[in-house]
């Protein structure tokens, strides 16, 4: 069984008065994400990832192609007790306060009644709302909307998490602190489908990412292959204050800082540079492949195809 | 009722509570029953029946200010403000949150016109201290009212379901004020001929009929309410809300939560 599965997911919307022109929010989606995979959704604004999360939710209905989740259709509410969803820029009731509305989804997620105050005061501890739980929302920061936006996904104790855009709205203490939860939920073994734009904090969490662009899926990968490709480069460092000739005449990036010098050159320069460095006694301080990044690959993804006319949400 | 459904009519009672503007129009009610104390003071002989008049009449204006007012955004603000998203991602049938909020308003618009009965026996307890003979029939008339409140909550459901709040508004009341002349209506019906007849017939019996709930006169001049009108409006406003709400269930069943 896998977490989530669409096969062939589509999404048109019909627009305009008479509904006769259309907007392809969604291309034909085929992907799958393993139980207790941390996976990334990656795309600019506007690529179709909020419309991917609103399908999977059953909040928009597909044009095309179906979906599973944990192995049962997506309008099973067996399945919708077994996940959490965080919104976008999260809105909540704001007449009530953090501890009245954990209580409020407890009850409609189910929480047994014995269960719920105690489940609703170790999430709002979770996400450092402790001192919070009797203020009403309409008196939260954004940072703090978005706290209780996660307390609520995982407050009944789901097995699948989905976040869309969980980072956004925090300061760099609350983005580190969602991160750690994020890595929390994985080493309890729940399955994490997030959406950003964010690549680092891809990079620092997720195990697999998808690439989203105008509606269509541009690639995925795990994200430690992907990083690991290199490009035929090598990156020395050495101790130093200008760049030795001969290593200026292969032609790389060359940068001075202080006493250090850095040089990007290709692989087949290596052993040469090497010896040059060893002639004019320089210290050699490291000598790395160059990877690939993220950014990189992401960056590749987006490039132009033939196909992006007409694509938004 | 399941309790998801309790859990939503509930949550949807506190917002209407915790909401001042509320409050506003529940003081408003109030204020218009001192007036018809006033009203009633300078009406010599006749106070009893303007104050049961003005007062229940007002007590079916600003209930039916507060269904509107309240009704067309129960869905749509859900939608607009995105906090409909985190209920039906949790096991949250469709027709259960509809079903949940109509309630939830109903529950509302009992406990609102309790207060301002409380206000319209007040005033009538000032102007005429006593309130036998008149209560049974007061509390019958009020009754009735809460029934139109019913119908009222299911329209601007319905219309709000498809339409925006403005134009939900627009229709909700101007289905209440057609309503309240259907007697007048299906009057006409009977006296046209051909199609037009036909449509005229169609027409009258299609909107709701809010003057067979409307026995505020009648209460005012002491006169007594039928014992199968209570019946056959009872089951008149259930059935009628039953097929509004569920319109509503059927067409947000089908929409894309954008």
């Amino acid at each position: 069984m896998v977490a989530i599965e669409t096969t062939n997911l589509e999404k048109v919307y019909a627009i305009g008065f008479w509904r006769k022109k259309t907007r392809t929010a969604l291309r034909p989606l085929n992907l799958t994400v393993e139980i207790g995979e941390v996976f990334g959704f990656l795309g600019p604004n506007g690529a179709g990832k909020t419309t991917t999360l609103k399908l999977l939710m059953g909040l928009v209905f597909p044009t095309a192609g179906t979906a599973r989740i944990l192995g049962m259709e997506i309008d099973d509410p067996v399945v919708k007790a077994q996940i959490g969803f965080l919104p976008e820029q999260p809105y909540f009731y704001d007449y009530l306060t953090a501890k009245e509305l954990l209580e409020y989804y407890a009850q409609l997620s189910g929480v047994p009644p014995k269960e719920r105050s105690g489940r609703v005061e170790k999430m709002l501890g979770r996400v450092g709302l402790r001192d919070a739980g009797r203020v009403q929302l309409r008196k939260f920061s954004k940072g703090m909307l978005q706290r209780v936006g996660l307390a609520q996904a995982i407050l009944h104790d789901p097995k699948l998490v989905f976040l869309d855009e969980p980072m956004s709205g925090l300061d760099p203490t609350g983005r580190r602190e969602v991160r750690e939860l994020i890595q929390q939920l994985q080493h309890e073994g729940r399955t994490v489908f997030f959406s950003t734009h964010i690549l680092s904090d891809a990079e620092a969490l997720c195990d697999r990412v998808a690439v989203i662009h105008q509606g269509e899926l541009r690639g995925v990968g795990a994200v430690a292959d992907l990083t690991s490709q290199v490009h035929g480069k090598v990156e020395i460092i050495f101790a130093g204050r200008t760049v030795p000739s001969g290593l200026a005449s292969f032609g790389g990036q060359t940068h001075v800082s202080g006493d250090v010098v850095s040089a990007v050159l290709s692989e087949e320069h290596q052993d040469t540079a090497l010896e040059i460095l060893r002639r004019e006694r320089c210290r050699l301080i490291s000598l790395t492949p160059v990877r690939r990044s993220l950014e990189e690959y992401y960056v590749q993804k987006l490039q132009p195809t033939d196909v992006g006319k007409g694509v938004g949400a | 009722m399941n309790s998801r459904i309790a859990h939503i009519a509930f949550n949807t009672f506190r917002e209407a509570v915790r909401d001042r503007v509320l409050y506003n129009l529940i003081a408003f009610a109030l204020l218009l029953s001192g007036a018809a104390i006033l009203v009633g003071q300078i009406s010599i002989g006749i106070e009893r029946l303007v104050v049961v008049n003005l007062g229940l009449t007002a007590v079916t204006l600003f209930g039916v200010v507060i269904a509107i007012f309240i009704g067309i955004g129960l869905v749509s603000k859900e939608i607009e403000k995105r906090t409909l998203f985190t209920v039906l991602s949790r096991p949250v049938q469709r027709w259960e949150f509809v079903v949940g909020k109509f309630f939830g308003l109903t529950g509302t618009l009992v406990v609102n016109t309790l207060f301002m009965a409380i206000g319209v026996f007040l005033a009538l307890l000032y102007v005429v201290h006593r309130l036998e003979p008149a209560a049974v029939g007061i509390l019958t008339a009020l009754y009735f009212i809460v029934l139109q409140f019913l119908i009222v909550c299911s329209l601007a459901l319905l219309f709000s379901s498809f339409s925006s709040p403005m134009l939900a508004a627009v229709f909700t009341f101007a289905l209440f004020v057609i309503g309240n002349l259907s007697e007048d209506l299906r009057g006409f019906a009977a006296v046209v001929k051909g199609i037009g007849g036909l449509i005229a017939t169609a027409v009258a019996y299609l909107v709701p009929n809010f003057s067979a709930l409307n026995v505020i006169s009648q209460v005012a001049h002491g006169e007594a309410v039928a014992g199968r009108l209570i019946v056959y409006n009872s089951l008149y406003a259930l059935l009628y809300s039953a097929m509004a709400v569920s319109g509503a269930v059927l067409i947000f069943q089908r929409r894309n939560l954008k």
